[in-house]
């Protein structure tokens, strides 16, 4: 099947530092897929070589066949979608203002949200069931309902690929919770997810593949029950973790400092 | 839309304010006087003596009418340029006074009016200077890593202050005896001397500026929520802030060349709005465009008639807008960190 999302020799850098070196991988629609790696590893750079924010030194990222370098902001933002992390924004703008402007890559120069845009407004609201939240400031909601306001934007956007920095960052557990389920079910709608995040839990459980990076390189890139393993996460994140397997196939990471002991029979 | 209604009646109290503004005066024309002259000089509807007719003729057309189409203009042009400003730099705190364009604006009036005669030269000039005091704001924030708004604050005070000391070469090297004085006077902020050339000279560059920046405020929307994301979202950053930046920075420059350094009306007046309003700039800026006009016109008026003798427009704004924006500083605070 023809990738989605191909990066091919991505290499990024600075004079004095390189931040990404001959990154190439494929991603498939549908996908869920996370970013894995320590803070400064190149994540972020990488999201933003995907979303056409930075050019790459060297390297090109195609999407569905074609080099996204030559396509406008405005064509490739009907494709693919931003979610950055949460922010408090400067203004307080509506959540429904918010997410109406993710109808501008629908709209020529000097436009007017026609009574389509606001239905496909409030309609993304609906899906991720915050129609309560429509009219109420973006910068006095909590940081969950912010997470999801920015999600309904990129749904509004038409948009079937998301682009997820960090989106747990800044949720308190039960959103973080919520969040991961509004992915699952998008995905089975066939949104294809690309999400960095700094949690290896996150990815056992709702991602179908993961990509490590450290120093700027893929160390490994495969199914997630594959390949996050006790070893790869103590290269990764120098600490000590154990995978372990709950009765049936979900996965959680204990800390083994903590835990103390090998008993529970990791299975890492 | 939510705010329907507020457009007609902002429109209305702009009308009624110009209005009663005519009225007012060292030599006050009652209310049916002036509605008389008006009648009888645009539809030749009842009748007035000629020698009346005359005076109020010159009174109401010549002297008032054009201070106070200037100072709608003025009072637009300044708050729809903060309010775009504010937005498109991301940042509540930045104005065409904060960011250098009036100092910068000022500096260029000064030469143009000191080596040309030519009021293009001036107004070129004046948008010149503006413009490059930006592009350095700018520069400076972009220079150093830190806190955005503060960078780019700091950025417009150093560029301010430069400007600032070019202008004061200028009046340095100006003739004392009458361009010096000349100088002086016009900065601190007037409308005494505004004719009919100069408001079509500079009203039609603004008029088109406040219209394109209304166009352009779904895209302005964007850009508020940061570089990265207005990218995301499909706005071709680079060049609609470029054009943004030129049409707020014309329309502020054109209020020095008519009428001085007029103050903190770009910070306070889409700060108002805002709070009427919100922040949403499809809204927010004809909102602003409304109240700058109501506000200046009444300013002028004080300006004008509060003391025997005419206070500069620039002083009053000023002396009005410090202590208002110090009040509203902590509630406009809210939502920026």
């Amino acid at each position: 099947m023809k990738p989605l999302i191909r990066a091919e020799g991505i290499t990024f850098g600075y004079t004095d530092k390189v931040v990404l070196r001959d990154i190439d991988f494929d991603i498939a629609e549908g996908e869920i897929v996370t970013l894995l790696g320590p803070n400064g590893c190149g994540k972020s750079t990488l999201i933003k070589i995907i979303l056409g924010l930075l050019r790459p030194g060297k390297g090109t990222v195609f999407f569905n066949g074609t080099n996204i370098a030559h396509v406008t902001a405005k064509s490739l933002a009907r494709e693919i979608a931003y979610v950055p992390q949460i922010h408090k924004s400067s203004f307080p703008y509506s959540v429904i203002d918010v997410v109406l402007m993710g109808r501008i890559p629908h709209k020529t120069f000097f436009f007017r949200y026609s009574n389509e845009d606001m239905d496909i407004a409030h309609d993304a609201l609906e899906r991720l069931s915050i129609p309560h939240l429509a009219e109420r400031p973006y910068t006095d909601i909590s940081g969950g309902e912010r997470q999801l306001t920015l999600i309904a934007r990129a749904l509004a956007q038409g948009a079937r690929t998301f682009i997820m920095d960090e989106p747990a960052s800044g949720l308190d557990y039960g959103n973080q919770l919520r969040l991961l389920e509004q992915i699952i079910n998008l995905s089975r709608e066939g949104y294809t997810f690309i999400k960095s995040t700094h949690s290896p839990e996150h990815a056992l459980w709702v991602a179908d593949r993961a990509i490590m990076i450290k120093g700027g390189v893929i160390v490994a890139d495969g199914a997630c029950d594959d390949v996050i393993s006790n070893e790869r996460l103590f290269h990764l994140y120098n600490a000590r973790v154990n995978v372990m397997k709950l009765n049936g196939s979900l996965r959680v990471c204990v800390p083994e400092s903590i835990c103390g002991c090998m008993a529970f029979g990791a299975t890492g | 839309m939510k705010f329907k209604g507020l457009f007609p009646v902002l429109f209305l109290l702009l009308v009624l304010t110009a209005v009663v503004s005519l009225t007012l005066g060292k030599y006050p024309v009652p209310l049916q006087d002036t509605a008389r002259f008006f009648l009888f000089r645009l539809f030749g509807v009842g009748n007035i003596s000629p020698e009346y007719y005359q005076i109020l003729g010159n009174l109401l057309v010549d002297i008032r009418l054009p201070r106070i189409l200037a100072a709608i203009l003025i009072g637009a042009s300044l708050s729809v340029s903060g309010a775009a400003f504010q937005a498109m730099f991301v940042n509540p705190l930045v104005s065409p006074g904060l960011l250098g364009v009036l100092a910068g604006a000022s500096f260029g009036a000064a030469l143009g009016m000191v080596f040309s005669k030519t009021w293009v030269a001036v107004q070129a000039c004046s948008f010149l200077f503006g413009f490059a005091a930006v592009l350095i704001s700018v520069g400076i924030a972009k220079m150093h890593k830190g806190n955005t708004i503060l960078l780019l604050v700091l950025g417009g005070v150093i560029s301010g202050a430069l400007f600032t000391s070019l202008l004061s070469i200028i009046k340095y090297i100006a003739d004392p005896y009458n361009q010096l004085p000349a100088i002086v006077q016009w900065l601190m902020g007037g409308l005494s001397l505004v004719d009919r050339a100069t408001i079509l000279a500079v009203g039609i560059p603004q008029i088109v500026s406040i219209i394109m920046i209304t166009l352009f405020s779904g895209y302005l929307n964007a850009l508020s929520m940061g570089d990265e994301e207005a990218r995301a979202l499909g706005v071709p950053v680079e060049w609609v802030r470029m054009l943004l930046i030129f049409l707020a920075t014309l329309m502020s420059a054109l209020t020095v060349v008519v009428a001085g350094m007029i103050g903190w009306v770009g910070l306070i007046i889409p700060h108002i709005a805002r709070m009427l309003v919100g922040p949403n700039n499809k809204i927010l800026i004809p909102a602003s465009a409304l109240i700058g006009a109501i506000y200046l016109v009444v300013v002028d008026d004080v300006s004008r008639l509060l003391f025997n003798v005419e206070i500069p427009i620039g002083i009053t704004t000023s002396l009005i807008g410090i202590p208002f924006f110090a009040f509203i500083l902590r509630k406009a605070k809210r939502g920026w960190n």
